[in-house]
Order: structure tokens, then C-alpha cells, then sequence
């Protein structure tokens, strides 16, 4: 039974494209068949973060219009077997994305892949609408910042009156995945902690990514993080974030960049 | 939390986040979506209907919304005239 995810935040540059890279890397290795969707028509970067992005021929808006097939958009990984990327379109607008042909795409796809990642643009319009309008559950990225707070409270809500679950009067299942996370900063109480993040959008915790240089070096090489750097502590954040989608009860753990007391008493002695 | 932030000179700035994203979006909450539309165009439309037939003082009408989490209450408090009153 296929699984459709949507990835979405409502303001951007908060680590959406990052975070499908690596989720969709992660859920692959695990063996699963994963594609990987770009809604993010005219400004594309999925391909990119990817490594895809001279592999694009044919995109999403050429499949949904009927200028070429499915199979001839999927774009196969060169590291994981199981990984796929449909890239958006660069020249057309989000018109093109209407909610019949995205279904019907959706509809397609259902049969061959186990995971369905939607990749949302930033924002609340048709392109971020139809990312999230067939989704089974949906991932909302937050950074520990007031602006993201109040935006995923606001796609929090959209979540659940708009989409076709919720027009069948279904929930859709979310998950609150942190990114950018500084352990250090929050514990000096100048940055909202998990806490404060949990008890203001009340929707269960999936994983908590710490802010780390790994994350930019992954996407400078066109490689998902759990594929570039698998034992950096942000992929490993990602890897358990994916295990928990996939339905294992793990104990979300804050990841610390804060060095122990006794860690820094053995520093100062050295010095 | 507070206690420490207040005890030291140094105010902390997570808790002020909080405090103002909860005030805000206790605020963005209530006016969102259909709910409070809902309640606002029954309230607009019951009141017209009932303005075909009765002429009444705007100062005779109550009302009030009550929003809670599982269902919300409009209550309409209507002061009708006597419509067989005469002055004599």
C-alpha cells in the first residue's frame, strides 16, 4: 500500500527540499521503492539537492499535460537503487498543476512505489495546495523561530480543512520534524526550545535536526545527506526520523552540540 | 524559567517568543477557516430574516459566540415588541 507524504512548512528556506532529499535517500536504502516529487514549479531544486539536475529531460508538467510518459520522467538514482526523482518544470507557472492531472499522476505512481515524497514550494498557493491535496501524512519542517512557528500553524490548519482526507472528513496524520536545532542556544533560553515548539503546535515530534555545516556540504555535492555523510549527526537525526515514519516507537532525542561539564573542565585542564 | 529570567539583569528571549507566537496564534486560530465565518453569516442572515418582519431596536439584540474545542454556541437574545400593544 502506497504511502503518500507531503513535506511542507509555509515559509521557506526552512530545509524542505533538504529534508525530502534525505528522508527519500534514507526510506530507499531501507529497500522501499521511493519517488521523490518536486511541486515547486518555475523554481525547481529538487534535481539539484539531488544531483539530478542535468539528467532532467521531460518533468512533472510534461507527464500531467501528455507530452511524455511517466517512465520517461522518472529519473533513476545513481546511488540507490530504489530512488527516484520527478523533477517540477523550470519554464512553465503553477497553473499547470491542476488537481486532476496531479491526481492522476499520483494515481500512477501509487502502483510502482511503496513512498510518494511531495516536496511543497514555499507559501499557500496551487503549487504548496496540490503538494499537500493527496497526501496521506503529512511532515511539517519547523525551524525554532517565530515566523516558522506561526506559518506551520497556519499550514497546521490548512492540512486539515483543504486536502481531499480532509474533505472526506479524514485526519491526516502530522508529524513536527525541527530543523536547524541548536541544542546549546535553547538551553540558554535564546532560542524556542522543543518544548515551547510542541506545546504551541501540538502535533507529535518525528525527529529533531540539530543545525549543522553537514547539511550545506550535502547539498554543495548534490547528495542527500544520509547518503553523504551517514554518521553525521544530522543524517543520523534524519535515518531514526525515517525509521519513526515507518511506524518503530524510537524516543525522539535532543541532539547536543553543548559540550558536559566535565568534558569542558577536561578541556581546560588540557589547555 | 521566568524566575531565573527575571532574577538575572540578562532577559532570556525564547520565552518572550512563546508568549507572544501563543497570544497570536490563540488570535489567528479563532479567526480562521469556516467556523467563525459560519457563525458570523448565520448570525448576519438570522438577523435579517428576522428584520423582514419585526422592526427592532438594535439595542434589544444580544449576542453572543462561544468557541470551544469540541463545538462552538451562537445565542441570539431577541427582545420582541408587543406587536398588539396600542396607546390608549
Amino acid at each position: 500500500m502506497a504511502k503518500v507524504i507531503v513535506v511542507t512548512s509555509g515559509k521557506g528556506g526552512v530545509g524542505k527540499t533538504t529534508s525530502t532529499a534525505a528522508i527519500g535517500a534514507a526510506l530507499a536504502q531501507t529497500g522501499q521503492n521511493v519517488v521523490v516529487i518536486d511541486f515547486d514549479v518555475g523554481l525547481r531544486n529538487l534535481d539539484l539537492v539531488m544531483g539530478a539536475e542535468r539528467r532532467v529531460v521531460f518533468d512533472f508538467v510534461n507527464v500531467i499535460q501528455g507530452e511524455a510518459a511517466l517512465s520517461q520522467a522518472l529519473i533513476k538514482d545513481k546511488r540507490v537503487e530504489t530512488l527516484y526523482i520527478l523533477a517540477a518544470s523550470q519554464t512553465r507557472d503553477k497553473d499547470a498543476l491542476t488537481e486532476e492531472g496531479v491526481g492522476k499522476v499520483i494515481a500512477e505512481l501509487k502502483e510502482k512505489f511503496d513512498w510518494i515524497i511531495c516536496d511543497s514550494p514555499a507559501g499557500i498557493e496551487r503549487g504548496a495546495k496540490m503538494a499537500m491535496h493527496f497526501a496521506d501524512e503529512a511532515i511539517i519542517i519547523t525551524n525554532p523561530e517565530v515566523s516558522s512557528v506561526r506559518d506551520s500553524d497556519r499550514i497546521i490548519g490548512i492540512l486539515d480543512s483543504t486536502t481531499d482526507k480532509a474533505q472526506r472528513g479524514e485526519k491526516i496524520p502530522k508529524h513536527l520534524l525541527i530543523t536547524r536545532y541548536a541544542a546549546s542556544r535553547a538551553s540558554r533560553g535564546d532560542m524556542l526550545n522543543t518544548d515551547d515548539i510542541l506545546e504551541i503546535l501540538s502535533i507529535p515530534l518525528i525527529g529533531i535536526i540539530p543545525e549543522s555545516e553537514d547539511v550545506l556540504k550535502a547539498s554543495n555535492l548534490g547528495s542527500p545527506i544520509t547518503l553523504s555523510a551517514p554518521n553525521s549527526p544530522a543524517a543520523r537525526a534524519y535515518s531514526e526520523a525515517v525509521k519513526r515514519l515507518q511506524g518503530e516507537k524510537i524516543e525522539v532525542t535532543v541532539p547536543t552540540d553543548k559540550k558536559g561539564f566535565f568534558d569542558w573542565l577536561i578541556g581546560r585542564n588540557k589547555s | 524559567m521566568s524566575f531565573f529570567s527575571n532574577f538575572f539583569a540578562k532577559k532570556n528571549t525564547a520565552p518572550v517568543a512563546k508568549d507572544r507566537l501563543q497570544i497570536l496564534l490563540a488570535h489567528e486560530r479563532s479567526s480562521r477557516t469556516g467556523n467563525s465565518d459560519l457563525l458570523q453569516k448565520l448570525q448576519k442572515e438570522i438577523m435579517e430574516v428576522i428584520q423582514k418582519h419585526i422592526s427592532i431596536d438594535q439595542e434589544k439584540i444580544h449576542v453572543k459566540v462561544d468557541r470551544g474545542n469540541d463545538f462552538s454556541t451562537l445565542e441570539i437574545d431577541i427582545e420582541v415588541p408587543q406587536q398588539n400593544q396600542s396607546n390608549t
